[in-house]
């Protein structure tokens, strides 16, 4: 059974860790997260992306977030990625494997989707 | 909603955005009655708030003129027979026991019965999103009890975030382990 005790390793382990975070200038994912986002299936979405960043060990550049309602309901599950100096890109419809795909190609490669962004739906 | 385990996330996000500091999620299963209740210490609603947030078409939001949330839930419950209420104190009549309590109840043996799906994916969602925010989760079913309290993890962890990776897996893993017991 997993115990406190094993917390406290755990807390002792992230200790370093946090001092590390501080000052980063990272990769930012927010994910939408009110009842339009959680209805169209934000939160597997979510859950994508906190494990897929982890398993990536990229957990130091990037954060997953949540956030309200963005207004773009017929859209959800929304995905926003922000990064210093860039400009906002908006993942659109999205689902657990296209979350995949956007950690392997967008923040580990740097390359943003297009087919995925909300461009390449009003287009 | 899919599972009743998305409504729960989305009605326990509307008690962190009144600002409650504790957010208890309380499950009861007991023969074929599913209850669920939502108690939050946060701002409150006036009673006339309370009786508009059933309405479709009532909302706090500033993006669209309709909040889905409760009605959703309402739905959920009405159509297995169940009931919907919801009760409220203000910050302003009361600034110590004001917050806002929501039970919803469901007749598990119904055709229209939503299934309860994922309730720890939308406990660990909660964390995820609110690590500074506290929760009580607990899932009363024969006579068993799952339970999660985040002050407790608070009070080991110190200033270690809730939603660090290693203690989110912990909590997942503390949570199925004790779902297996629970069946």
């Amino acid at each position: 059974m997993k115990s406190l005790a094993e917390l406290q390793a755990i807390k002792s382990r992230m200790k370093d860790k946090v001092v590390l975070r501080d000052g980063m200038e990272g990769i930012r994912v927010v994910v939408g997260m009110a009842t339009c986002g959680i209805a169209a299936g934000a939160r597997p979405v979510l859950n994508a992306f906190v494990e897929g960043v982890n398993k990536e060990g990229l957990e130091d550049k990037v954060s997953v977030t949540q956030t309200g309602c963005i207004g773009i309901c017929q859209y959800e599950p929304v995905v926003e990625v922000f990064e210093a100096g860039k400009e906002k890109t908006t993942y659109v419809k999205m689902n657990p494997e296209k979350a995949q795909e956007v950690i392997e190609k967008h923040l580990k490669g740097g390359q943003v989707i297009g087919e995925y962004t909300i461009g390449a739906i009003s287009a | 909603m899919k599972e009743l385990s998305l409504n729960i996330l989305d009605v326990a996000e509307n008690s962190v955005k009144a600002g409650a500091t504790l957010t208890q999620i309380i499950i009861t299963e007991q023969d074929n009655l599913l209850t669920i209740e939502i108690v939050d210490d946060g701002c409150g609603m006036s009673e006339e708030v309370v009786r508009s947030v059933v309405d479709p078409f009532y909302t706090t939001r500033t993006t669209r003129k309709v909040g889905m949330g409760i009605p959703l839930l309402k739905l959920a419950c009405e159509q297995t027979e169940g009931e919907l209420s919801i009760s409220s104190i203000t910050q302003e009549n009361d600034p110590v026991n004001h917050g806002t309590h929501v039970t919803a109840t469901f007749h598990t043996d119904h055709i229209d019965f939503t299934p309860l799906g994922d309730v720890s994916a939308s406990i660990l969602t909660l964390i995820q999103g609110h690590p500074d925010t506290d929760f009580l989760f607990m899932h009363k079913k024969n006579g068993r009890v799952v339970k999660l309290d985040t002050r407790e993890l608070r009070e080991v962890l110190e200033d270690v975030p809730l939603n660090s990776y290693d203690v989110m897996e912990w909590i997942g893993e503390y949570l199925r382990e004790q779902y297996e017991a629970l069946s």
